[in-house]
């Protein structure tokens, strides 16, 4: 706000809620990776216990190499980075269409578009293994990448379409002199210009694949193609109390997420995520 | 700010097409399809994908809403009408989801809406130090998987002494006589859901309101304080009425959100104690893949799906109209 002086007194104030309320998001993420470090944690760890741990990677190494938890994580990591990328390059190429062409019944696509995402996704998910089925991709990646990738380009081309139609129309003169076509401008203006929007696009995009449950549990039926979620929930189901090798097996889920989302932090923050969501 | 200029503001302005010279119909139609031999190479397979993993799925859903529906390949699929919605309101199952829907709703999305604007007030003001740190740290949350997140309030909230939250309800603080068996009951079961789904979803309400208020330009705050406008004064002049749009869709979103209610459910109490907690999607879900009863599974989706859309429709119209600044 624009007040010029506030006594030391509401600083204080201020300050305490916004602690107290960071400590409320942050105190059980710690909780979770102090019981990591508990050993032979059986039963359910005593607060005590779980506040007086020393550091140590003993459950982490157990995890990694029991239950082919490293296959689950590559696997993961497959899944999510391919429908990463190709959900990107859909959304931006399907989006630069809506944004930059007129045609008929233009408007009428988009609001279909748009119609799609008030309903809720269950309703979808038995037909959409239906279509998949027929394909004969049952227990295959591609059909998880085609159902990632197809079934989130309405949202992605939602999500980009305001954004490029930001990027003023001149713009494209320098490339029209040279005798550059749409691709080029799709290449070298659209692109480069929508970083943020496609950073912050990533972010959504590798993260929902990367935890998602419902899905993968339809279509692979594999053992050996399991993703992380799914490895998770069977993990839990079969060490119910093991809880210091529940939260390793966790938090190793969490990290490349976690990554992903620092690193593309900066131009989530600028302009992206608002930008993005007031339309989305 | 160019964060709360919508993409709605720029929308008419695409879609003034040039009229169609006056020369007849048949100009137009060429016209019409020359334009889409421009527009196919990059709208081809958007437009695929969509139809054939989104629209196609939910239109299928909805026929299979009147059917008795078999997966099974070659087996008949016989219509029945409405009998798989008049089988919903005979369904005691379907009275407890619809009630804890509609209570999720009811209860966590003013919590969650006030909860952010407070927050996003507050790390805004002028001396907060470390704005990025604080919404770094609320948006943690979010982007955590909800099967850890699940994992993690299973374990604060466990039963006994050495849950945490009943060690310090119980035995630091005296709050409680005895340790509650949160998951087993009712209404403590929905406590702890409601909980979840706010600390999980609270962020996102704060990042939102942080990008609307840091893009309320400063000139405003300065001719009103010019005028003589002092704190509380600008906040209620100034801050709310330029809030108003955003407010909108953080309210839809939240109440979507909210009625969606789903992984909350599914993995904290998988609707038990005997489907007391359970909610509209985890009964879609499970109808449709632990029963087999993908028809009625559908009824309930296409119902589920026509409240949503009624609920959000007048709005989403009125969102369409806003003008920002």
């Amino acid at each position: 706000m624009y007040t010029t002086k506030t006594s030391l007194f509401w600083k204080f104030v201020v300050y305490a809620v916004l602690i107290a309320g960071a400590a409320i998001f942050i105190v059980p993420f710690i909780y979770m990776l102090l019981t990591t470090f508990v050993d032979n944690a059986y039963t359910l760890p005593r607060p005590s216990e779980v506040f007086s741990v020393t550091p140590n990677l003993d459950n982490y190494e157990t995890v990694w190499n029991r239950n082919n938890f490293f296959r689950y994580f590559l696997n993961s990591l497959l899944i999510a980075g391919v429908s990463m990328i190709g959900s990107l390059f859909l959304g931006a190429l399907t989006a630069y269409a809506f944004a930059r062409f007129h045609f008929p019944f233009k408007e009428f696509l988009f609001r279909m578009f748009l119609f799609t995402m008030m309903i809720p996704v269950v309703l979808a998910i038995v037909p959409q293994f239906t279509v998949i089925s027929n394909l004969g991709l049952v227990n295959t990646y591609a059909g998880l990448w085609l159902l990632y990738i197809g079934g989130g380009v309405v949202g992605s081309t939602f999500f980009l379409r305001g954004f490029f139609e930001t990027i003023p129309k001149e713009l494209e003169d320098s490339i029209r002199i040279d005798g550059g076509g749409d691709w080029r401008i799709f290449w070298n203006i659209y692109l480069p210009l929508s970083k943020p929007a496609l950073g912050t696009m990533a972010i959504f995009s590798f993260s929902g694949t990367w935890d998602e449950y419902f899905v993968a549990l339809t279509i692979i039926k594999d053992e050996a193609l399991r993703t992380l979620p799914i490895a998770l929930m069977m993990f839990q189901g079969q060490h119910a109390s093991n809880w210091a090798w529940i939260f390793a097996a966790s938090i190793i889920a969490l990290l490349p997420v976690v990554l992903i989302y620092i690193i593309f932090q900066k131009h989530f923050v600028k302009s992206g995520l608002s930008e993005g969501s007031m339309k989305g | 700010m160019a964060s709360v200029k919508p993409a709605l503001n720029n929308a008419p302005k695409y879609n003034q097409q040039p009229n169609p010279k006056p020369e007849g119909k048949k100009s137009a139609i060429t016209k019409g399809i020359k334009q889409w031999g421009e527009v196919f190479p990059f709208i081809m397979i958007g437009l695929i994908g969509a139809v054939v993993f989104v629209i196609y799925p939910l239109i299928k859903g909805v026929i299979m809403s009147f059917q008795d529906y078999s997966i099974i390949p070659g087996a008949e699929s016989p219509f029945v009408g409405l009998e798989n919605y008049k089988e919903a309101f005979r369904d005691e199952q379907f009275k407890y989801a619809v009630r804890n829907t509609l209570l999720n709703t009811v209860v966590t999305v003013p919590i969650n809406w006030f909860l952010g604007l407070v927050f996003a007030v507050l790390i805004n003001m002028h001396f907060i130090k470390y704005k990025i740190t604080f919404r770094t740290l609320y948006y943690l949350p979010i982007i955590t998987s909800w099967i850890v997140v699940a994992f993690l309030f299973r374990y604060l909230f466990a039963d006994g002494e050495n849950g945490l939250i009943n060690f310090l309800l119980h035995t630091k603080l005296g709050i409680i006589d005895e340790p509650i068996s949160w998951l087993q009951n009712q209404w403590t079961a929905m406590f702890v859901i409601w909980t979840f789904h706010i600390w999980k979803t609270v962020g996102w309400t704060v990042v939102i309101y942080l990008a609307a208020l840091q893009g309320i330009p400063k000139e405003l705050y300065e001719a009103a304080s010019i005028d003589g406008a002092n704190g509380l004064r600008l906040f209620r002049n100034v801050t709310i009425p330029l809030l108003g749009p955003v407010t909108i869709f953080v309210l839809i979103n939240l109440v979507i959100g909210a009625f969606n209610i789903f992984p909350q459910v599914y993995f904290i109490t998988n609707g038990g104690p005997i489907g007391q907690t359970e909610v509209l999607q985890s009964m879609i879900y499970k109808e449709a893949f632990n029963n087999f009863n993908f028809g009625y599974s559908s009824a309930l989706g296409v119902m589920m799906g026509l409240t949503i859309f009624f609920i959000t429709w007048t709005q989403q119209k009125k969102i369409g109209n806003q003008r920002y600044f």
